[in-house]
């Protein structure tokens, strides 16, 4: 039993992408993530889980620590498969997260008046509603963000 | 942006003819929706059938093609394909717009 189980998680190589910040490597860096993850054979469910988390995660990056007027700069994504999951860790060199810490990601209130409906705000609750273990450090010059996705479980 | 618009009876039905509503597209999407409803029919229906993948940008841009046909008018929702599916349950944004599984579903539906 223990064997099969090695052998289920060592069927994919550990992944990186390396993109140059723009709103277009986002969507490079997640065809490159997801056509690593093939030989997971993940379900429909399971891939729209882990694209939208990174999409969610890539674009704050984008937006907020390289932002326009900023030279662009370096996104590193790691990947690895275990018995638990995917564990990704993605690394910029932006400007850090407002004091030091991830925005709470609380879902949006919809009980308002029709013009209040709210556009935005959806990126942190997305991500910490679908991931586990969200951790964020910043460790100069670098905004490291790792967590874990409860896909392809052993 | 690929949006085609056509009329049906009172209704006007805006397809996107493209895979992903995602941040390096939402601002011309909702410029796209807004050209396309503008002076519309009351009820219009956004068909996502071809549409794979929205992020929370596009999600944003689909509440402001709402928002920017007003209150009267109705934008409702069809042929949600499973990832958009998810994003709309998950914001609990569902419960903001009319969503109907399939084009044909919404066109009986929103016709009567």
């Amino acid at each position: 039993m223990k064997e099969s189980v090695m052998s289920f998680v060592s069927q994919m190589p550990d992944i990186r992408v390396c993109v140059q910040s723009s709103e277009l490597a986002v969507r490079a860096a997640l065809k490159e993530l997801l056509a690593g993850l093939g030989p997971l054979d993940l379900d429909v469910e399971e891939i729209g889980t882990v694209e939208l988390v990174m999409a969610e995660a890539l674009n704050n990056i984008v937006e907020h620590a390289y932002p326009e007027g900023d030279p662009a700069g370096p996104i590193n994504i790691a990947c690895k498969h275990a018995t638990d999951g995917l564990h990704l860790t993605v690394i910029d060199e932006g400007r850090g997260m407002p004091n030091g810490r991830t925005p709470l990601g609380q879902a949006a209130n919809l009980d308002v008046d029709f013009c209040d409906i709210p556009e935005g705000g959806f990126g942190w609750f997305l991500i910490k509603d679908l991931a586990k273990d969200v951790t964020y450090q910043r460790i100069a010059p670098q905004n490291r963000l790792t967590l874990r996705l409860a896909v392809a479980m052993a | 942006m690929d949006l085609r618009s056509r009329s049906e009876d009172n209704l006007q039905v805006v397809s996107v003819h493209d895979a992903r509503i995602d941040a390096a597209v939402a601002i011309e999407f909702k410029d796209a929706m807004r050209a396309s409803t503008d002076g519309g029919s009351e009820t219009v229906i956004l068909d996502l059938s071809e549409v794979q993948f929205i992020d929370s940008s596009g999600l944003g841009a689909i509440v402001a093609a709402m928002k920017n046909m007003g209150q009267a008018r109705t934008l409702a929702l069809a042929g949600l394909t499973p990832t958009v599916d998810k994003v709309f349950r998950l914001t609990r944004m569902d419960s903001v717009f009319p969503v109907f599984p399939t084009l044909d579903g919404a066109l009986t539906e929103l016709r009567a």
